[in-house]
């Protein structure tokens, strides 16, 4: 028989373009989030200044101006979101690990999975509905509430899958022991997959942290302090996106210092969460 | 079903609470008697919420816009006159919008998600596979104000100075590309929508292609494939099925993204065939239009846009998971973690 001598230049040919195609895909998007990170930083750091988190809001004309309201009160609704959120999303966690391996535990999973994919939006205008309307105010609850709403599908997706990393023989022995079915979950379980729930829930806050269009009509916005959650409220991305499209010079230099605060949080939750996975058993990304 | 190679390390870790648990005193059935559906009752009623938020959606939904409905029935749908002064609501432009800028993103974010997803899985050496993953993993984390921030202040002059006026000479044959260049308007809508989009097809790809069994690789290669080769045979055509699940999903997310879109899309209710045109999204019309709403019957037809936007991504999202789900049930380990 007759050996073919190698691959045929058509097919090392193919190869390489399709090899190239796949490495310059691969560089355009990390390029895209440089030049994003970059503009960030020095558009940002440029504007950045003390005034910026110590100063309210000042008319355009005057110096001096700052974001402190608006830090203050992405705080408190965070807070107040963080306080409904991240309870139930992992009592739901642990109701679908421990008791939700049926028909009507996989019904829930999909309705976790339906409101993930509910927009931001749509959950803002039924907080306004439900919350807003009937007390007659935008107030930093409603707010809260509507990133209570897209926190907990998150938080209880990702406590589930931790629960159920926990292995079968620690819950046998458990149980063994004689120990409760309740008390097994919350003494042994739940210590048992701490840093993989704890990622969770920065995770979930990460995200939230961030959202604009779920404000809009419930915390609204406020251009000085207010520390009442019945009232509206002034919030970091609802101001950056008030200057952004206002048409003066010195609110745009605004928000991106008010971005850049904004990102260094967010970017922090995630990167800490990552530092802390990196080292503990329970790994979140492969 | 998740099996993890790294069992034995948690093992260790989690009987450690055990030991200091030992009961010393006999557990009274009679206690977990009471105790146990007390608290089963109570993480069954977290999980409910759920279902209880979901509900209480579609029905507020459902109640505010009945009046739009009555008023208007499918004529609201392929209506393209909006005009809340005259009290005319047609939402055919923001349909229009809403789709063409989630289509133009993913003509632009699946390919280059997938060979993203390829790059890390297949080329990358190991010690930048973490970092790459994370890199792609923090696009996703970058709040879409920001995005819209960005779009608005660097992405838009590029457009208007250089892309748009090129395009217009090279492409304008095609009527794609006609009119003046704004800068803002569908085509950045599509460019952001993409770069917001492009993590969420990524990482499902990342993990569909992993879950292709190693066998399937080894197969392709040992018969004298090149790289290429066994990517197009052995690794798309099984994870086909979860790719196209991811790319659901990414449209899903595009279709209700708002706030950067509002920013850089332009906010002008037209239906044009040119993409350098603006246009307006049904997520934007109710961003911008929601607080200044004026009379019962504006609101309800914002409320009836509200309504076909979660009708829309409900359908988009269920579909994606259920292809999802198909591939990655019946696979080994690795998916989903």
């Amino acid at each position: 028989m007759k050996r073919e001598k190698g691959i045929s230049l058509g097919r090392k040919l193919r190869n390489h373009m399709a090899m190239g195609a796949v490495i310059i895909s691969a560089l355009l998007v990390i390029a895209s989030l440089i030049t994003i990170l970059a503009y960030l930083a020095v558009r940002g750091a440029g504007s950045l200044n003390w005034a910026f988190f110590t100063h309210l809001p000042r008319p355009i004309g005057e110096s001096g101006s700052g974001m402190a309201n608006a830090i203050a009160g992405s705080g408190m609704i965070l807070l107040i979101a963080s306080a409904i959120g991240m309870p139930v999303g992992i009592g739901s966690g642990v109701f679908l690990a421990e008791y939700g391996r049926n028909r009507f535990g996989n019904f829930l999973r999909f309705t976790a999975d339906v409101l993930n994919g509910v927009p931001s939006i749509v959950i803002g205008i039924t907080a306004y509905s439900l919350v807003v309307v009937t007390q007659k105010h935008f107030s930093a609850l409603a707010g809260g509430l509507a990133l209570a709403i897209i926190m907990v599908p998150t938080i209880s997706r990702s406590t589930e899958e931790m629960l159920l990393m926990v292995p079968h023989s620690v819950r046998e022995a458990a149980l063994g022991l004689g120990i409760p079915r309740w008390r097994t979950t919350v003494s042994v379980l739940l210590p048992a997959a701490t840093s993989g729930i704890v990622t969770g829930l920065m995770l979930g806050f990460a995200r939230v942290a961030g959202e604009t269009a779920p404000l809009l009509f419930t915390a609204l916005g406020n251009q000085f302090w207010n520390w009442k959650p019945g009232h509206p409220t002034a919030a970091l991305p609802l101001q950056i996106y008030t200057y952004a499209l206002s048409p003066f010079d010195e609110w745009h230099r605004m928000a991106w210092a008010g971005a850049l605060v904004l990102i260094l949080l967010i970017v922090g939750t995630v990167a800490v969460v990552r530092l802390v996975t990196a080292r503990s058993v329970y790994r979140v990304t492969v | 079903m998740n099996a993890m190679p790294k069992f034995q390390f948690a093992e260790q870790r989690a009987l450690a609470p055990v030991a200091v648990l030992k009961p010393k005193r006999v557990v009274h059935p009679r206690s977990s008697r009471f105790a146990d559906p007390c608290f089963r009752v109570g993480m069954a009623g977290c999980s409910v919420s759920l279902l209880v938020i979901v509900g209480l959606i579609l029905l507020e939904l459902l109640t505010h816009s009945q009046m739009s409905v009555h008023r208007f029935g499918w004529q609201f749908f392929v209506g393209t006159n909006w005009n809340p002064v005259s009290g005319e609501f047609g939402a055919l432009p923001f349909i229009y919008g809403t789709l063409v800028s989630s289509l133009l993103a993913l003509v632009i974010a699946v390919p280059l998600a997938l060979g993203s997803a390829l790059f890390i899985t297949e080329l990358c050496p190991k010690q930048l596979r973490s970092t790459v993953s994370f890199l792609l993993e923090l696009l996703a984390a970058i709040p879409s104000v920001i995005y819209g921030l960005w779009g608005i202040f660097v992405l838009a002059p590029l457009l208007r100075q250089y892309a748009e006026p090129w395009l217009a000479d090279h492409f304008g044959w095609t009527g794609l590309f006609d009119g003046p260049p704004f800068g803002i308007g569908m085509l950045a809508a599509g460019i952001i929508l993409a770069i917001m989009i492009i993590p969420i097809i990524g990482s499902i790809a990342r993990e569909v292609v992993l879950a292709v069994p190693s066998s399937q690789r080894e197969g392709v290669l040992a018969l004298g494939a090149t790289r290429w080769e066994t990517v197009r045979l052995a690794i798309l055509r099984n994870a086909r099925t979860g790719i196209l699940g991811g790319v659901i999903l990414g449209l899903g997310r595009a279709l209700g993204e708002t706030i950067a879109v509002t920013m850089v899309i332009g906010n002008t209710p037209q239906i044009s065939s040119s993409l350098l045109a603006p246009g307006y999204s049904l997520a934007s019309v109710i961003a911008n239009e929601f607080s200044e709403a004026t009379g019962d019957l504006y609101l309800s037809a914002l409320f009836e846009i509200g309504l076909a936007l979660f009708l829309i991504t409900l359908i988009v999202n269920a579909l994606a998971r259920l292809l999802v789900w198909s591939v990655t049930r019946g696979m080994p380990a690795r998916a989903n973690v």
